[in-house]
This record gives C-alpha cells, sequence and structure tokens, in this order.
C-alpha cells in the first residue's frame, strides 16, 4: 500500500515511524521480502563522507566603521571572492594561499587552504581576515585587518555546487611512475585502486532515478540539517545504467546548503591531496521515504550490486580518452583486494564508510527522536527523460561550429 | 632455555659516532640478527637508523646495553609515529601505502583501521597519504 510524505511524517510526528539505514534495509528485504519492507518502513537513512571539492561557504562579516565594500578578501591568507556585494565572500574549498608553492616542488603537501579555513570556522577557532577595496563614496574604507569568529558572522552557511555523487570513477595507474590524484597516489603497475563512494549507503544510489531526491529535500549536511537547492554540476541523469536502474558511472550530483553555524568538524573537514591540492570533505545523509514497492526496492540495493568503471589515471583520465579497463562492485571493492587484468590489486577508499553508516544512524535517530521531518521535494532534478548529458569542452574559433 | 625476542627499535646518534661499525659489532659480538628498515644521515651528520632486532632475550639486552653506553639514543618504533584519532576518519588511504600492514583493516564489516603500533617500522609514508593529516612522526 503506497503512502505519502506527510503520512510519514504524522508517524515521525508520534514517534511510530519505521526506520532502517540504507545497510540495515538489505538483510531486512532479503529476509522478509519487498512487500513487507514496503507495508512496515517509513524511512531509509543513507550516509556519505568524502572528499567533495566543488564545496565553498558565503560569509557576511557585517559593516566596519568606516564601511567597505570588499573587493579581495584573504582568510588565514587564503583568497576569498569579494565580487559579489559590499561585505561578502565565498572561499571556495580548494583555494590555495597565494603563496603556496603548489606543485613546484612536485609532490606539493598543500597543508592548508580553504577547505581547512571552513573547518577552522566551525571548530570556533579565530580566522585572520585581510580585504582591499578601492574605496567609494559610500564604502570609503579600502583596507580592513581583523580577527573573525563565526560566532560573530551574520551567515556562514555552505553553497556546494556538486555534492554527493552517484556513483565514481575507481582510479588505477598503469604507467611505470606513481602519480599524484585527487583519488590518492597512484602506485605504478597496477600498485593498488582507489574508490570513492559510500556504496549501499551512498543517497543517490538509493534513489537512483531521483524520485524522492528533489530541490527542497532536507538533508544532513555537516552535522547540522541542510537543503538540496538544486541539480549539482556535472549532473548526468543518462549515464550508463545497470539493469537494476543503478548508474555504472558518475552520473547525478547535488548541489546543497547548509548553515554551517549548526555544524560539526567530525563531518566536515579540510582534506590535504599530495601533489593534488586541498579540498573538503564533506558528511551527507539524506532520507529516503518508502512510498511504495519500488522505493522498497531501490533502496535495497547493495554493494554486490553496484558497479564503479576502473579508469586508467596515468593517460585516460588526464587526455580524456573514452574507456576503461573494468567494472568493479563495491562489495568486491570493500573486500580490500579485486583482480584487474589478471592482477591481483590492493583497494584503498578516499571516502570513509564507518562515517557514512555513523551518519545514517545519527540521521536515523534524529527521525526517531521527533527532530528532523522529511521535506517533499518541491521540483526535481532532470532524470533520465531529460536527455541531459555531461557535455565535454569544445575548443573553437569565435563564432565556430558548437557542439 | 633460552628466549627468542625481537624489538623495532629508532636509534638516533651522535656525529662522533657515524664512522664507526656499530651495527657490524653489534651483530658480531652479540649474535644478534639485525634487519636495517630506516636509516638517514641529516645534514649535522647526526644518524638516525630504523632496526628489528632479534636474538635471545639476554643478548639483545646486552647488544642494546652496548648501544647505550655508546651514547646512542633508543626509543621503541612504535613511539615514532602517531595517530591523531579525532583526525583519522577511517577512510583507509593508508593501508595500501603501508607496508608492513601496521594499518589494516581488522573487520570489512566495520571498515575501521586499526593501527597496529608494534607493526610499524616507523617509514612515515602514512604521513603525506593522509588526506586529513592525521598520521604524525614524533621524533
Amino acid at each position: 500500500m503506497a503512502k505519502t510524505i506527510q503520512e510519514i511524517n504524522e508517524k515521525i510526528r508520534a514517534k511510530r515511524a519505521c526506520i532502517f539505514t540504507a545497510e540495515e534495509i538489505v538483510g531486512y528485504v532479503k529476509e522478509n521480502g519487498l512487500k513487507k519492507a514496503e507495508a512496515e518502513v517509513d524511512v531509509v537513512t543513507t550516509g556519505t563522507f568524502g572528499p567533495m571539492c566543488s564545496s565553498g561557504a558565503f560569509l557576511n562579516f557585517g559593516h566596519p566603521s568606516p564601511r567597505i565594500k570588499i573587493q579581495k578578501a584573504w582568510l588565514n591568507d587564503v583568497f576569498a571572492y569579494g565580487g559579489i556585494a559590499a561585505c561578502d565572500v565565498y572561499i571556495g574549498a580548494t583555494e590555495i594561499p597565494d603563496d603556496d608553492p603548489a606543485n613546484k616542488i612536485h609532490p606539493g603537501r598543500f597543508r592548508y587552504g580553504g577547505g581547512h579555513v571552513i573547518e577552522d570556522l566551525i571548530a570556533g577557532e579565530d580566522v585572520f581576515l585581510r580585504a582591499t577595496s578601492y574605496g567609494t563614496d559610500c564604502y570609503p574604507r579600502k583596507r580592513l585587518e581583523s580577527y573573525i569568529n563565526i560566532k560573530d558572522l551574520n551567515q556562514a552557511f555552505l553553497v556546494n555546487p556538486r555534492n554527493g555523487y552517484q556513483n565514481y570513477n575507481v582510479a588505477v595507474n598503469t604507467s611505470d611512475k606513481v602519480i599524484y590524484t585527487y583519488l590518492g597516489i597512484l602506485q605504478p603497475h597496477l600498485g593498488n585502486a582507489n574508490y570513492c563512494s559510500a556504496g549501499q549507503l551512498s543517497p543517490l544510489l538509493n534513489d537512483p532515478y531521483y524520485r524522492t531526491i528533489g530541490i527542497g529535500t532536507r538533508i544532513f549536511l555537516g552535522g547540522g540539517a541542510g537543503l538540496v537547492t538544486w541539480q549539482g554540476t556535472q549532473h548526468n541523469p543518462t549515464a550508463e545504467r545497470g539493469e537494476n536502474g543503478v548508474p555504472m558511472e558518475g552520473a547525478g550530483t547535488l548541489c546543497v546548503t547548509g548553515d554551517m553555524k549548526q555544524m560539526n568538524t567530525r563531518y566536515i573537514r579540510g582534506v590535504s591531496m599530495l601533489g593534488y591540492g586541498v579540498s573538503l570533505a564533506l558528511g551527507m545523509g539524506v532520507p529516503i521515504p518508502i512510498l511504495d514497492e519500488e522505493m522498497a526496492r531501490f533502496v535495497s540495493v547493495s554493494d554486490a550490486e553496484i558497479y564503479a568503471p576502473v579508469v586508467d589515471y596515468s593517460s585516460a583520465y588526464p587526455n580524456l580518452e573514452p574507456g576503461i579497463i573494468t567494472r568493479l562492485n563495491y562489495r568486491d571493492l570493500r573486500s580490500g583486494s579485486v583482480t584487474i587484468e589478471g592482477k591481483t590489486v590492493p583497494t584503498a577508499a578516499l571516502s570513509s564508510y564507518s562515517l557514512a553508516r555513523e551518519i545514517s544512524e545519527v540521521l536515523k535517530s534524529w527521525i526517531e527522536q521527533g527532530k528532523f521531518l522529511l521535506s517533499e521535494k518541491v521540483e526535481s532534478i532532470p532524470g533520465v527523460e531529460s536527455g541531459q548529458t555531461f557535455k565535454p569542452f569544445i575548443m573553437r574559433e569565435k563564432g565556430g561550429e558548437q557542439s | 632455555m633460552t628466549q627468542a625476542t625481537t624489538k623495532n627499535i629508532m636509534l638516533h646518534y651522535p656525529r662522533k659516532l657515524a664512522d664507526k661499525p656499530i651495527i657490524s659489532n653489534l651483530i658480531r659480538e652479540y649474535d644478534i640478527t639485525v634487519n636495517i628498515t630506516r636509516a638517514r644521515i641529516d645534514q649535522d651528520e647526526e644518524g638516525t637508523l630504523v632496526i628489528e632486532i632479534s636474538g635471545t632475550k639476554e643478548n639483545v639486552k646486552a647488544g642494546l646495553d652496548y648501544l647505550s653506553d655508546l651514547g646512542i639514543s633508543l626509543k621503541p618504533v612504535s613511539k615514532v609515529i602517531k595517530r591523531v584519532d579525532e583526525r583519522c576518519t577511517h577512510c583507509t588511504a593508508c593501508t595500501v601505502v603501508c607496508p608492513t600492514k601496521a594499518l589494516a583493516i581488522g573487520n570489512r564489516e566495520s571498515m575501521v583501521v586499526d593501527f597496529i603500533e608494534d607493526k610499524c617500522i616507523g617509514c612515515g609514508l602514512c604521513i603525506p597519504s593522509c588526506p586529513y593529516m592525521a598520521m604524525e612522526m614524533i621524533e
């Protein structure tokens, strides 16, 4: 029997809702079947934790006296974009200090950057602000230097254009030298295979066609409550899918927002990737209402049924060449060793399965306590029927042929 | 009956000992098996050596006394690398880098990374491989 989100919320308010995590539901469905799951289970909570480079924060400092129209700003020497209203800035997760040697001495360490500034702010640390401006009649100040603290900011919220990737590549290196990538250190001759997904716990892998996750969906973000606000950049609903509907490569993405003042550094961390750069690792959890049998089937997907493409990051990936080496499922990836081209290859993850599980459990407890209600999406993100793809960049002359 | 023992030890030795055949003496005089897992001479010509030694309990003790008497400072390797537990997210990136499986996943259900200090040889490869800067060297 189909349920509505309103009916589920009534049960949550009455503390009668039946909630499973996306890991627990796998065994439950196996034992009891989809019909019983549809009837008995109201919500399945998902979770993921990993580096999500397309993240950043809007901050509003309030005005000093005299006022300043911030043109350029630095937070702990990391550049923040000021090309918006007077005392707003946006600090991006992957920004590095102007004087960071980057990869001049390869591989660079990238010990501090935008992701770490965001972590320091959430940790309640004082952060040093330096800002410059050209000065106007209404905003005469040209320089500002001061410590700031999140508790004194008017607003501090994340706006992450691309989070929660629905599936992702497994990175390997077939060359004869070590390479340093955003998927970690890759040893030569298929020395290791690195992946980055919570698999069966991951939000969009449990709602593969975006039936319930859409614009307006209330989520767990970095330890507080946030929202899905748009489709993410590079959102690609037409990626190749398996018979179970689950994409077999990077597919859907979400743009999300959340109040940093509610967040907790257990679930949001600055990241330093050797030879690559800085980023922000973030925890996200999305509740999925079990509206009908199809949703029960979607959330019962297990690691063994979710496949990821193995891609060579020494040549195919950097040169945007098509072709994958093979596909592996997350049960095998999590086992610690896989077979690629006849070779036994150890695996490692950049995402944390144990934190993903913890997030799905925290979200479950919030809902059980009646503290977190499900929201109805106000608009869908583009699905398979949209025909939307992830297009490559085509270099051209002015007026030249467009794709 | 003599009991066998194995120890992972980090040695710091001063410049004046840099040209002495200390390890050779340790092997010949005390009948100790030595496996050098790391060796470095700093700019000031002071040396750092990480060794795994095994032999009878008495010989190992006598050998270590010999090193101490020379003025070499000894430290168990398990005290060289520290994991800052609150920074570790158990992502598992270090587990394919650690050559001795001192950093390893004990339980594939929980996917928690264990740090087995006794297996650590203090090579420090885990430090740059950790995206969360959870591993530190305390030399």
